[in-house]
């Protein structure tokens, strides 16, 4: 116990009652303006932590509307660009299949005339008729009877003569038909013609019905993005945040071929740029391998984006259509040698890791010894040398997708975030609220005994004669 | 920002640059001292092999040199071969070859020195490792560390050996060292004493099968 608080020498016990019993004295004489102080306090912390709350959420709400905004503007966007796309594939397959429909419609005219001509040819002509046969048969039984007779000769020679005609007629009917027939079998093909005439007029048909169906679906979606319905942004919402994951596994994935690239052609690099100089801490072979991959890489972005495939650069994608195909090209070119190099250097690998291995048995005192079939390993290197390059050009394609819904999902993360610091604000806040009121009874328990002493001297004035009631109640209102 | 900070922030760019492009001096600078004394002189094989590991370990535009220890060796006639392998990793290769077969055929052809002059040898090391200035500086002495020196030469003074770490290997015991081993202990502490305060680091190794740990290369 310090010296200065040893007010009864000789006596600490007796000494801290005395500065007790006087603290608690103190403290029940300060106990309005105490209270006043910590009510203040927490006060002043709720009161600040409410207004930072408040500032919090309403950066929270622009936020939140922002992000809305753009997630309605890319959902807007990237359907109208479906959509175009769409009315692009149908004006395609209208130029492709439908701009020839004068010449078609002629063709078809011309089959279908065909066969109305060929068909009124072929049509059937009159059978010998009956009457005839029984005119026959009369003539040949007046014959018989009459036998010899001049009347039975010219009967006879009657009915020789109809006979005739009627043979002839039945040739002639015979030879018809054969014709007839000739004819119908000529028509097969130009039916057949016209068959997948119409089959392919059909697909077509059916391909732009299609199409316009899904048109219909994209207008609907389009209608339900501009109408700004919390369905139509929640889709959106959950749609960027799959791109985004989706996007970043396949960057990942394309980082790991980016690597196996680099560990390709960096130790053959030493050969042309040097094995002992340094760009800061890094080999400058290896930084020279990362520029090569790294122009690969943005080599592989301009193609895809003059094939506009991608949207990265609106420059390019401004640009007239010849100077995009002969970008293209350039670009495509520009791969292509790279390509070569990365397949010499990978090759050079290859040739420089069995040098090296040479010296090594050399060093250990063995023989040198190739092993069979190295070449396969270096015709596999050279192949994954060539390969990569181009394959490494397609990610463009995520990279878009991955910075697109990077811009959504960071502000949505950002949103969140902001709510959480405002509810922890705000319940920090409402925790100094209630720790001020729990402190103040506290400071009352503490003086709980001349609290007590107090109360009842008020209560036994309240209880006398006069103006009892009137002191204790200002007492009270002006310790509380 | 006005056009003389820009010229500034630009020049300081180009700077930092070409610092960083500057070609650094080579990693590694090596040079191994073989005793070729009548004491020592069985031991070459044991050099060979460990001239073998230090190509095999060291790298393009590391430096290397081989010189032995005889008579008066702080002469450029005991320097078997000395170079600094070229960058490119193949042609470095074909320096390494050649200077395998270099040490070889001294190997085969050397004849026993009549004197052991260790610390001429190591003066002609440090030397040639100043001039060569690689990062770092080994002296490897391969070497019963007893010098015996004709008679006229001086050698007892000190050697300037700041950065370079002296490695003594292989330090065979001589027969009076069986009789007393204090000569032994007391012949090492002496070169300690000699390589410290010359501002060197010192070191023994007399287990060629830890020599990849302990070289650090």
């Amino acid at each position: 116990m310090p010296s200065w608080l040893m007010i009864w020498p000789n006596s600490p016990g007796l000494s801290m009652l005395i500065v007790a019993i006087l603290l608690v004295v103190g403290m029940w004489g300060a106990r309005a303006p105490a209270h006043r102080v910590i009510q203040g306090i927490a006060k002043a912390i709720t009161q600040g932590c409410k207004l930072t709350s408040d500032a919090i959420g309403g950066v929270h709400e622009r936020l939140a509307s922002r992000n809305r905004e753009v997630l309605m503007a890319t959902g807007l966007q990237d359907t109208e660009h479906q959509i175009e796309q769409e009315f692009k594939r149908i004006s395609a397959s209208v130029d492709r299949d439908l701009a020839a429909y004068p010449a078609l419609h002629k063709q078809l005219v011309d089959q279908v005339n065909r066969i109305d001509e060929d068909y009124r040819r072929a049509t059937d002509g009159p059978a010998a008729p009956e009457a005839w046969t029984e005119t026959l048969q009369a003539a040949g039984q007046l014959v018989e009877r009459a036998s010899q007779t001049a009347a039975a000769k010219a009967v006879d020679a009657l009915r020789a003569a109809i006979e005739e005609s009627h043979d002839e007629a039945l040739e002639k009917y015979r030879e018809a038909s054969r014709a007839r027939h000739k004819l119908l079998s000529k028509m097969v093909p130009t039916w057949r013609s016209m068959d997948s005439t119409l089959t392919r007029v059909e697909r077509s048909v059916t391909g732009i019905f299609e199409r316009s169906r899904h048109i219909d679906e994209l207008m609907e979606t389009y209608r339900g993005i501009a109408s700004k319905t919390p369905a139509t942004e929640r889709a959106l919402a959950s749609s960027s945040m799959t791109q985004f994951i989706i996007a970043g596994l396949v960057l990942v994935i394309a980082s790991m071929g980016g690597f196996i690239n680099f560990q390709l052609i960096a130790l053959p690099m030493s050969e042309m740029v040097g094995a002992t100089s340094r760009l800061g801490s890094m080999q400058t072979s290896d930084v020279a391998a990362l520029v090569i991959i790294m122009v690969e890489i943005t080599m592989g972005l301009f193609l895809m984006e003059s094939l506009r495939i991608t949207r990265l650069f609106p420059v390019i994608g401004r640009l007239d259509r010849h100077t995009r195909i002969r970008m293209a090209w350039a670009t495509f070119s520009i791969l292509l040698i790279l390509a070569g190099i990365e397949s010499s250097l990978a090759y050079m690998r290859d040739m420089l890791a069995a040098d090296r291995a040479a010296l090594t048995q050399t060093l250990a005192g063995g023989t040198v010894q190739r092993p069979e079939f190295m070449w396969i390993p270096a015709l596999g290197q050279m192949v994954m040398g060539f390969i990569l390059p181009f394959a490494l050009t397609f990610v463009a394609i995520p990279l878009e997708s991955f910075i697109h819904s990077s811009r959504i999902v960071a502000g949505q993360v950002a949103v969140g975030l902001l709510r959480m610091l405002a509810f922890a604000v705000h319940l920090f806040g409402f925790a100094a609220d209630h720790a001020g009121k729990g402190l103040k009874n506290l400071y009352d328990i503490v003086i709980f005994l001349p609290l007590k002493v107090e109360e009842t001297i008020l209560e036994a004035r309240s209880r006398g004669p006069t103006g009892g009631k009137t002191e204790r109640t200002a007492t009270t209102v002006n310790a509380s | 920002m006005n056009q003389t900070t820009r010229r500034s922030w630009a020049a300081l760019a180009a700077v930092a640059l070409l610092s960083g492009c500057a070609t650094e001096a080579p990693g590694t600078g090596v040079f191994l001292l073989i005793d070729t004394s009548g004491t020592y002189s069985g031991e070459l094989a044991r050099a060979q092999t460990v001239t073998n590991y230090l190509l095999g370990t060291l790298d393009p535009g590391d430096s290397f040199g081989v010189a032995r220890i005889d008579a008066g060796s702080f002469s450029e006639k005991d320097i078997l071969v000395r170079t600094t392998f070229d960058e490119r990793p193949s042609v470095a290769n074909d320096q390494k070859r050649q200077f395998m077969q270099t040490v070889s055929a001294f190997a085969d052809t050397v004849s026993s020195a009549s004197h052991t002059d260790i610390t001429g040898g190591v003066l002609q090391a440090v030397e040639w490792l100043n001039e060569v200035n690689p990062g770092r500086k080994t002296v490897l002495i391969f070497s019963d560390m007893e010098e015996d020196l004709p008679e006229g030469h001086i050698r007892d003074f000190p050697m300037e050996l700041r950065g370079v770490r002296v490695i003594a290997l292989n330090v065979t015991k001589l027969r009076q060292d069986n009789v007393d081993p204090r000569e032994y202990m007391g012949r090492l502490e002496a070169w300690r004493d000699r390589v410290v305060s010359g501002g060197g680091e010192w070191t023994v190794i007399n287990d060629l099968e830890r020599l990849d740990v302990a070289l650090e290369l």
